[in-house]
């Protein structure tokens, strides 16, 4: 896989069908439902402790306004990624462009996906921090791989958004 | 000397009204530190290294207090910082 800025676009190049797959369960992998504990970090309360009208107030007003910002940024990158979709040769490689307005709405899903998956899986902050592990073994080794490979390309956003 | 009493509960509730509220910001082990640094330059418009000490802090110590004033203001920079996921609290300065 190569990934390089180019003009307005993020270029994600040479993907083989398995980068290719995880990009595609971003929007997937970013849904909380079936999974309370994803749901509450997602949308955490305001406040420590027992301010419950301010948690309620929050619950009314502002949840279903994140509800909004974080479905939008799936939705985007959702389009984006309808590239990767068609008639693909099973084993070819493929390229992904992401416009450079999209960058923000690419590091929402991103974050989105990567707190799902590490809350469902209840990830150690040693396991988030062993990026060398390896061979991927099992379902749990998959998704923390997937939480790596997501990082990764928010780096990259970030770095470019950051010249 | 009827209307003392009157006078010093309007003063208390000033008082409470004028309390500062802190914005805190809680370690997550998921979110990056540069994604973080970033949040911290956006919604508070900290330049780079005073958005990385408090990021540091996060990491290092736990939580770190980003901001302080009224409510108001604390609640939407709380309600900004989720926007980006990260785990933020508003306490009331005691």
């Amino acid at each position: 896989m190569e990934i390089c800025r180019r003009k307005n676009q993020i270029e994600i190049s040479e993907l083989d069908p398995f980068l290719a797959e995880l990009l595609r369960q971003i929007p997937a992998s970013a849904k909380t439902e079936g999974a309370p504990a994803a749901e509450q970090r997602i949308f955490s309360p305001p406040v420590n402790g027992k301010e419950t009208e301010l948690c309620a107030e929050w619950k009314m007003y502002v949840e279903p306004e994140l509800r909004r910002l974080f479905q939008t940024a799936t939705q985007t990158v959702g389009a984006d990624l309808e590239q990767l979709n068609g008639n693909e040769k099973s084993l070819a490689s493929r390229t992904l462009r992401i416009p450079t307005k999209h960058a923000d709405a690419w590091l929402c899903a991103l974050n989105q996906a990567r707190l799902v998956i590490a809350t469902k899986n209840n990830f150690t902050e040693l396991e988030l921090n062993d990026h060398l592990r390896s061979p991927i073994g099992s379902r749990r080794d998959l998704s923390l791989f997937q939480v790596n490979f997501y990082g990764f390309l928010q780096e990259f956003i970030l770095r470019e958004l950051d010249c | 000397m009827s209307s003392a009493p009157t006078i010093e509960k309007e003063t208390r509730a000033e008082e409470a009204l004028d309390l500062p509220w802190h914005v805190v910001v809680h370690n997550d082990p998921v979110n990056l530190m540069s994604y973080v640094t970033m949040v911290f330059q956006r919604v508070f418009g900290y330049p780079r290294d005073k958005a990385e000490r408090h990021m540091l802090e996060v990491h290092q110590q736990g939580r770190s207090i980003l901001w302080s004033g009224m409510r108001e203001r604390a609640e939407l920079y709380v309600q900004q910082l989720h926007g980006y996921l990260l785990l933020a609290t508003i306490e009331k300065v005691s």
